[in-house]
């Protein structure tokens, strides 16, 4: 399993970055700036998801973080909104640290885990809907401010550089934890604890590690979602429907791959759009896509749109090297 | 000082007096039956195939709205569209693990996970996009009828609610222990291996099950419809308290589900009376966080 | 004598009711092949759980170089250089063989050039090189034998417990492997074996302990072992080593 170096990752990310010169539809660019806040978060979710195996039904909890931490820091504490968003970053890595320290201290996986992050990210929404730091029902909105200084901008661009700067760091960071030691014990302890123990690998520190940098990644996007929209609730924060759309994108492009959530984010966004044209603006329908895509992808295609594309490839090599005449390799 | 530090002592004491926990405790008992009957379904699920159903939520909910239109279209009081509905849900469940559940997941306790997390996505906002968010509730003459026992006023609805669920309890204990399918069941979540060899046709017996727990959800929903709002979250609300109890009780275990029913039922109340409606949430998700981590792992540590 | 590679002293393990390991001692020397052998449930891989720290002891010690490691967790267990294989196989099945077994080579490596370097190396050494590439979920259980061989030997240990290696393994597999379980004991890493292929243990074993319901009945060379009555008696029943030697059987 080679994977996409580096250099492939910065080609297809300078690649994308030559969009917004290709389109000035706000349309367009807002759709974009979108699937790649959805990747951002996917990736995360990834990393302890598709790597670690571990699936969290709860990241909500970290976007949220990252959002509220940032706004806070910002409206109450009138920090500069760059250093806000790296302390928002913190923050959800470090509300990332607490959930794992306890959770896999305790050796919960499988259901029981994503019982236990699902009710986690419910005890900070209903904590963000009550509490007055939070806004509690009205939430918080940051002031408007257009200039760079302030992570503003007049025109949608630069917000879409600055996401694609963040899934590019995203994708690079995974990529390397792909090639590295910890990478590998990482995807060990995914497929048999047991015997990764027996290897010398600290289960625990492993996936608790791995919970932290998820965290710090899905913290990035819910900074990035509260510096974008400006306005940020319990519900957008905290709700289970980012919940959903972090582990449906990866499972969608395929777990445990580099590339995995950003295919699956644009699939997913792309769906989401296309519902819309289809039967209107109603709350909920996209949502009803998302969760029929989620049952038909673990049916038939478990390893998402890469695991589709690998096998593909294999059959044609196959066919190729029947074709020249070659044994089966 | 003084004086707001006694006035503090007086509203503890008048918060700890009988008068308040009495009703309170009573109360929690009542809608803990409830909480029960819905926990019944989920351990009963879990105790035969081994899964969490993430989508008993979201089923819940669709009970609540199927029971809300009986009403509101079919003139049924509730408690007679308990009749109807039961056996339309036990279907229903039946269908989803027989035809959606079972085939999609392969087997695999992570690929289970994610179709029954897929289902509660779509079954709950198919019921948001065709219904949508507003809160509905219907309005029966003897919804707000209260019993009087001396110590506290106890409303009529939620006293046959208790009722009804620990009737409900019982039938399911009958079933389990003297009809061939619930020896069927029992023998399926020991040893599923055995069971397939001894002849027993485990995907009908893993269907049935989801069936009964979805059948529940159907009584449950009519109980509460009385005493209850109906929007397509409700579900959730319910779930994670369900969730919280099965673990509490003991993963397929009937009584275990009954007592802890009851046990979060006064929790509830009391942490709401102390709390606030709101925060009075967070209590019980508390204790499902804490009870997940410091159970030992021997008991439900890895395996669904 | 100098102080054995691994000691286990007065080991008891209960489970509920039933006592699995009944004051167990036993001492490993370095850079021999030590066996374990003994009827099925004596304990015996319960006994390995223990050494390698995946379950406590109810009772009693471990001493590694004469230092007491007893109940260290696993991968504590595996940095000291104590390795295990799993009698039934546990291979990374998402993962190729030499992904697999990279996962032991960075027991003491950082990079991961290196890591899969070395894991191609031990690959070579027990017959896996061709293999290399294949998802290890396509193996044979010959195949998967080795990986568990291999990834464990990727671990550099100083003590390899190999968990009956052999069972399952035809004939011809089993010619196969035994030079490379020989070579392994060349290398100089000690060998602790539970097996229950005579031939392997005849052939390969220096020591052999004979386990029967959690106790050890003998001890002594494999010649030795094999001729004691009371071994016999545990694998065949009770007076089976009068009614072997009645019958003109037994071995001298």
């Amino acid at each position: 399993m080679k994977g996409i170096t580096v250099p492939w990752i910065l080609t297809i990310v300078a690649a994308l970055a030559t969009l917004p010169l290709l389109t000035a539809s706000n349309v367009v660019l807002n759709f974009l700036i979108v699937t790649l806040l959805i990747a951002l978060v996917a990736q995360g979710w990834n990393v302890l998801g598709g790597y670690g195996g571990q699936y969290s039904f709860g990241h909500a909890a970290f976007f949220g973080t990252g959002a509220y931490v940032t706004a806070i820091m910002q409206m109450r504490y009138g920090v500069n909104a760059w250093a806000a968003f790296a302390v928002g970053i913190g923050g959800g890595a470090l509300v990332g640290a607490i959930i794992g320290a306890l959770t896999f201290r305790s050796g919960l996986r499988g259901s029981y885990f994503a019982l236990v992050t699902l009710a986690f990210a419910e005890v900070l929404r209903i904590l963000a809907s009550v509490a007055p730091l939070t806004g509690a029902g009205v939430g918080i909105l940051i002031a408007l401010d257009l200039r760079p200084q302030a992570f503003q901008f007049q025109s949608r661009a630069p917000f879409y550089w600055i996401i694609l700067a963040l899934v590019g760091v995203s994708l690079v960071v995974v990529r390397m934890i792909e090639q590295s030691r910890f990478g590998a014990w990482l995807v060990a302890v995914r497929e048999n604890e047991d015997a990764a123990k027996a290897l010398g690998v600290n289960p625990t520190r492993v996936k608790f590690a791995a919970m932290t940098v998820s965290a710090a990644i899905t913290a990035a996007g819910g900074a990035f979602y509260a510096q974008y929209y400006l306005f940020i609730d319990s519900g957008i924060a905290y709700g289970s429907w980012i919940s959903v759309e972090a582990l449906l994108a990866p499972i969608v492009g395929g777990v445990g791959t580099v590339l995995g959530p950003l295919l699956g984010a644009l699939v997913v966004k792309a769906l989401g759009e296309l519902t819309k044209l289809v039967t209107g603006d109603t709350p909920g329908l996209d949502l009803v896509v998302y969760g029929g895509v989620l049952i038909l992808i673990v049916a038939f295609a478990p390893n998402g749109i890469t695991g589709l594309l690998t096998n593909l490839r294999g059959h044609f090599m196959r066919l190729r090297a029947r074709a020249l005449g070659r044994s089966d390799g | 000082m003084r004086a707001s530090f006694y006035a503090a002592l007086a509203f503890c004491g008048r918060m700890l007096s009988p008068i308040i926990l009495v009703p309170a405790v009573l109360n929690g008992l009542l809608t803990g039956a409830v909480y029960a009957l819905v926990a019944l379904g989920l351990t009963l699920i879990y105790g035969v195939l081994h899964i969490i159903n993430f989508a008993h939520g979201a089923l819940f909910s669709a009970a609540l709205f199927a029971a809300f239109f009986a009403y509101r279209l079919l003139g049924l009081d509730p408690y007679i569209a308990a009749i109807l509905l039961t056996p339309v849900f036990f279907l229903l469940g039946y269908g989803l693990q027989r035809f959606v559940i079972g085939p999609a997941a392969h087997g695999e306790d992570r690929n289970i996970l994610l179709v029954t997390l897929g289902l509660a996505v779509v079954i709950e906002n198919t019921l948001l996009y065709a219904f949508r968010a507003d809160t509905r509730t219907v309005n029966l003459d003897y919804a707000f009828n209260v019993i009087d026992i001396g110590v506290a006023f106890l409303s009529v609805p939620r006293v046959i609610a208790f009722g009804v669920a620990l009737v409900v309890a019982l039938v399911l204990w009958l079933i389990l222990t003297l009809t061939d399918t619930g020896k069927a069941m029992r023998a399926v979540a020991k040893e599923k291996l055995g069971a397939e060899l001894v002849g027993i046709d485990v995907v009908h017996i893993y269907a049935v099950t989801f069936g009964l727990g979805t059948a529940c959800l159907a009584i449950a929903a009519c109980l509460l419809l009385p005493t209850y709002y109906v929007n397509p979250h409700v579900g959730n609300a319910f779930v994670l308290v369900a969730f919280t109890i099965v673990v509490l009780g003991g993963m397929g275990s009937v009584t275990g589900s009954l007592l802890g029913g009851m046990f979060v039922g006064v929790v509830e109340s009391l942490s709401g009376l102390y709390l606030g409606e709101s925060l009075g949430q967070i209590g019980i998700f508390v204790m499902f966080i804490l009870v997940l981590l410091f159970r030992p792992s021997g008991l439900f540590g890895e395996r669904a | 004598m100098a102080e054995p590679l691994l000691r286990v002293e007065h080991v008891s393990k209960r489970f509920g009711g039933l006592l699995a390991i009944d004051d167990v001692s036993l001492a490993v020397e370095a850079g021999r092949v030590t066996a374990l052998i003994g009827p099925n449930g004596a304990g015996k891989t319960t006994l390995f759980s223990i050494i390698s720290g995946f379950l406590p002891p109810g009772k009693g010690r471990i001493l590694h170089r004469g230092t007491d490691i007893t109940g260290l967790p696993p991968y504590l267990m595996a940095r000291r250089g104590i390795a295990r294989t799993f009698q039934i196989v546990q291979p990374f099945a998402g993962l190729t063989v030499h992904e697999n077994i990279a996962v032991g080579a960075h027991l003491s490596r950082r990079s991961r050039a290196e890591a899969l370097k070395a894991a191609a190396e031990v690959a070579s050494a027990v017959g896996l090189a061709n293999l290399l590439d294949r998802p290890a979920a396509s193996l044979t259980v010959a195949g998967r034998k080795r990986l568990e061989v291999a990834r464990a030997l990727a671990t550099e240990p100083e003590l390899l417990l190999l968990d009956e290696v052999l069972a399952g393994l035809n004939p011809t597999e089993v010619a196969a492997m035994l030079p490379a379980i020989r070579a392994l004991a060349g290398r100089g890493v000690t060998i602790l074996m539970i097996e229950h292929v005579m031939q392997a243990v005849m052939s390969l074993a220096e020591h052999v302990f004979v386990l029967a319901e959690g106790r050890i009945v003998a001890q002594g060379s494999p010649r030795e072992v094999v001729s004691n009555p009371q071994v016999i008696e545990s694998y065949l029943g009770r007076g089976a080593a009068t009614r072997l030697v009645v019958a003109g059987g037994g071995h001298g």
